[in-house]
């Protein structure tokens, strides 16, 4: 399939999508919740005239604009290093990924740029109803963009509504409707975009309780705070919500990735899920590779048997299963079973590519209904394609402690985050807010903390799913260009220097801006 | 309505909407060229804020339809995408290295704490505005003069050289089109802010400059023009459907679709127009002439790329690898779907229209920059 790899291309690929990838995601949450904050605050305003209001829109906006800029830096080189960085996969997939892509960029990038120009610009120049209707499609424009992305992004976890086609190497789009409502794609796109809200109400919170604990701007703060702490206790609400029908996805579609955020290493019935944990290096292994093992853990016995198979005594299996043993009863395969029938599939392949390359139409008829017109073939071997190209069972493991600390660290921050919400909105309407500093400052230590949450879940996500780049079909070191280490070593200081220095702008003028407070 | 739609007719649907991204991204870049003059065109301060406000408030049209360019590019001509994007990476890194460092610059120049400076952020818009259109003109030059490499048979791109599209740089035609694409932008730009701003001093000094970029623009244009249109192109042939050069293959294309010829014409003398026009009857309105040419023009040029048997991305490596409309798209399922998407594109174009003129009623003045709330 391909002629040579240099790992070290591979792992600084990697790098440099994860540093744009992180980087991308400090601003976008901000921006997909403060926008229907705003947009909540400039209706109030509409429907009050009172000038109070729009200042504080103002003020909130003027925070907006300046995370919202350099959100679509980092975004227009996610865009492009599918190309760049990744063109192996670019080609493999472009067929489903590209119309999501561009979708994005017609529906919903130009109702967001078109609406955010007349709703930073256009206070003196639009009436007061075309401004709200604006700033509410600059919303509306910010959370469709997630929308499609996160489409592509769920047909990576769980490749669905496509074929393979053995004459352009690709897999190509047969049901639009599947992969726009994959299981996947409707978990991921609700948890995220309620995670954006949560992130933003969080940092309405913290900013206003900054202002609290100065004892300054005391009705921009309470009036932000309600806002924020109801919109803040709602989204959490969902995001635990959506945040479980999400892992029972994953448990169905991606065994292996829930059995590692689990650090789940054997199979039983009434299987317990961990609460809380510390992993430490140990003799444990799968198969031949070292994995870290639980010195404390505070687990809920059944709870990981009612969670997958909705039942305390089903068997749930662990790595060792999924991975080495393979099911007895025939219910899954082993990583080494997936990779012989991988290596079957790409035999195939192989076979009817020489057959037309030799222009032998007799014999690439005869492989294609045998093979890719086979849907037993499809559904049995083909589907297992990616592993060809894995060396070892044990390639199939994501790194387990990763998955499993940002697992748990974004799970317990997010219920921290739901009480954070609902007692202030609890000491809001008791009048009890003001006076109590030290909740102000657990508030204020909260938005530090509802970011490495946000962060913990694409970590989650991207790194649980190693080493696919598309779910079992292609592993990232197929993916990626054929360029040299050293370029995309270059290119990544590059990014990672300006990132950096882009981001401590960013916050020193974001600081500066809420220490001078809203204009008079 | 969907039985009489052929693969043949989606491919050459999609590439006439990416011809016209392309006419549109590249009027719009007189956000660009606009920038690449903040240091030499205005006379003081107030003025450099007037025009940088008046670019600033379109940024993200230009921004958003690169973006819409890439995802159409990906989505209908997947095999263009990963393997120009993969091969010439060098070339594609830095322009979006000069876009990235745009999208901050506007919003942080002025802003208080920010770091490193005003000066630094207008270095940046400075940056882009003369690295991105000359760039991208050279990148776009590639179409018409090729590129190296080669495809293996999973269609996994191979670049020849280890410039990785930087090379680009040492053929003269490719230059001379990154050069007329630059002062095209720079012209543009002129028009737009001779439009937009209330300000007799600037006016002057806008229309002077006018005439030197526009008379560099017309000879870097021409350059390419005439050798284009003289030199051998990519053609596939008609009877082994390989692709073979062929002499005065774009002249060809261009008289043998006399429709594109027109539109062509049009968009030529609306460009002139638009440049003469102003400097001749001081007329405002010249941006709008040299705008509607310039997508004109340039969706004719991406047209005779693409159409008539022609490849639109050739490899000089070897002639069989060379990139057309029909080996390089998606399925004629995903062109199909993405058809339907595409006939929201009136609606988009629509409002857009509509919120450019709700901002745009009034000129920019020396007074708004004082008052305004948002001022970059």
């Amino acid at each position: 399939m391909i002629e040579h790899i240099d790992v070290s291309v591979v792992d600084w690929s990697r790098a440099q999508f994860a540093l744009t990838a992180i980087y991308h995601w400090i601003f976008v949450p901000l921006t997909l919740g403060l926008s229907f904050i705003i947009a909540m605050m400039e209706t109030i305003y509409v429907r009050t005239g009172m000038e109070e209001w729009k200042k504080l829109t103002k003020f909130w906006m003027t925070l907006f604009g300046i995370n919202f800029a350099i959100g679509i830096a980092t975004g227009i080189i996610l865009e492009f290093e599918f190309g760049t960085n990744w063109s192996n996969y670019s080609w493999f997939v472009g067929d489903i990924f590209g119309a999501p892509l561009a979708i994005e960029g017609i529906l919903a990038f130009f109702l967001e740029s078109t609406f955010v120009a007349v709703m930073f610009f256009g206070w003196n120049k639009v009436s007061k109803k075309f401004h709200l209707i604006s700033t509410w499609l600059v919303a509306i424009g910010a959370n469709l963009s997630a929308l499609w992305i996160l489409v592509a992004n769920a047909w990576m976890q769980n490749p669905v509504g496509m074929v393979f086609n053995p004459d352009t190497a690709r897999n190509e789009m047969v049901n639009f409707w599947a992969i726009l409502f994959n299981p996947v794609a409707v978990d991921k796109f609700l948890h995220t975009i309620f995670s954006g809200f949560l992130l933003a109400s969080i940092f309405v919170l913290g900013v206003s309780a900054w202002f609290m604990l100065k004892n300054r701007e005391e009705w921009l703060s309470k009036r932000s705070i309600l806002i924020a702490a109801v919109f803040g206790l709602a989204s959490s609400l969902m995001v635990a919500f959506t945040g479980d029908s999400s892992a029972r996805t994953i448990a169905e579609v991606q065994p292996v990735k829930f059995a590692a955020f689990e650090a789940y290493y054997d199979g039983s019935k009434n299987a317990e899920l961990v609460a809380f944990g510390i992993l430490k290096n140990s003799d444990k292994q799968i198969g031949d590779k070292k994995v870290k093992d639980f010195v404390f853990r505070i687990g809920i016995p059944g709870f990981l048997s009612v969670m997958t198979k909705g039942d305390k005594d089903a068997y749930v299996p662990g790595l060792n299963q999924l991975v080495i043993e393979g099911s007895d009863k025939g219910e899954y395969l082993s990583i080494s079973q997936k990779m012989e029938r991988g290596r079957e599939a790409r035999n195939a392949l192989i076979k009817y590519k020489r057959a037309k390359m030799l222009n032998d139409k007799v014999e690439a008829d005869v492989l294609l209904n045998e093979y890719f017109r086979n849907k037993k073939f499809n559904e049995d071997y083909f589907r297992y394609f990616g592993y060809a190209f894995l060396k070892a069972p044990e390639d199939a493991i994501p790194n387990v402690s990763v998955s499993f600390y940002s697992f748990h660290l974004m799970v317990i921050l997010g219920f921290l985050f739901i009480v954070v919400c609902a007692l202030s909105l609890l000491m809001l309407v008791r009048g009890t807010l003001m006076n109590n500093r030290w909740f102000l400052r657990i508030i204020l230590i909260s938005v530090p903390l509802v970011y490495i949450a946000s962060e913990s879940g694409w970590v989650l996500a991207e790194m649980g799913r190693q080493p696919w780049i598309i779910q079992d079909l292609m592993p990232v070191n197929v993916a990626v260009s054929q360029i040299s280490a050293g370029s995309v070593m270059a290119t990544f200081i590059l990014f990672a220097v300006l990132f950096t220095a882009l981001l401590i702008a960013e916050v020193s003028i974001m600081v500066k801006q809420i220490k001078t407070g809203p204009k008079q | 309505m969907t039985t009489m739609i052929t693969y043949l007719f989606l491919q050459h649907y999609w590439w006439m909407i990416i011809s016209l991204l392309a006419g549109i991204l590249v009027f719009l870049m007189f956000v660009q060229g606009g920038q690449s003059m903040i240091f030499s065109l205005p006379g003081n301060e107030t003025q450099k804020t007037m025009i940088i406000n008046t670019l600033g408030r379109k940024w993200e049209f230009t921004f958003t339809t690169l973006v819409t360019f890439g995802g159409a590019f990906f989505a209908s001509f997947p095999l263009f995408y990963s393997t120009s994007f993969g091969g010439a990476y060098w070339v594609w890194i830095t322009i979006l290295f000069s876009f990235i460092i745009q999208a901050v610059a506007y919003e942080y120049r002025s802003r208080p704490g920010n770091v490193f400076g005003k000066r630094t952020f207008d270095i940046f818009l400075l940056i882009n505005g003369a690295l991105g259109p000359f760039l991208i003109g050279t990148a776009v030059a590639t179409f018409y003069t090729g590129s190296q490499f080669r495809l293996d048979y999973m269609n996994h791109v191979y670049w020849i050289n280890n410039w990785h599209g930087l090379e680009a740089l040492l053929n003269g035609r490719n230059v001379a089109l990154g050069l007329a694409v630059l002062f095209l932008a720079r012209t543009n730009g002129l028009l737009f802010i001779i439009n937009s701003i209330d300000d007799n001093d600037l006016l002057s000094k806008s229309i002077k400059k006018l005439i030197s970029n526009s008379v560099a623009f017309l000879v870097f244009f021409l350059f390419f023009l005439v050798t284009l249109l003289l030199a051998e192109g990519f053609a596939v042939s008609m009877e082994t459907g390989k692709i073979v050069m062929e002499k005065y293959k774009y002249l060809h294309n261009l008289i043998e679709v006399p429709w594109i010829l027109i539109i062509f014409l049009i968009g030529v003398i609306g460009v002139l127009y638009g440049i003469g026009v102003t400097i001749i009857k001081n007329s405002r309105k010249g941006i709008w002439f040299a705008g509607s040419g310039t997508i004109m023009t340039v969706f004719s040029l991406f047209l005779i790329a693409g159409l008539s048997r022609t490849s639109f991305y050739p490899s000089t490596y070897d002639l069989s690898f060379s990139l057309t409309i029909q080996n390089a798209s998606s399925s004629f399922f995903t062109l199909k779907s993405m058809m339907f998407v595409s006939f929201i594109i009136p609606f988009v174009a629509a409002y857009i229209w509509y919120a450019w003129k709700a901002i745009n009623n009034k000129k920019i003045t020396k007074e708004e920059m004082s008052e305004e709330g948002h001022v970059y």
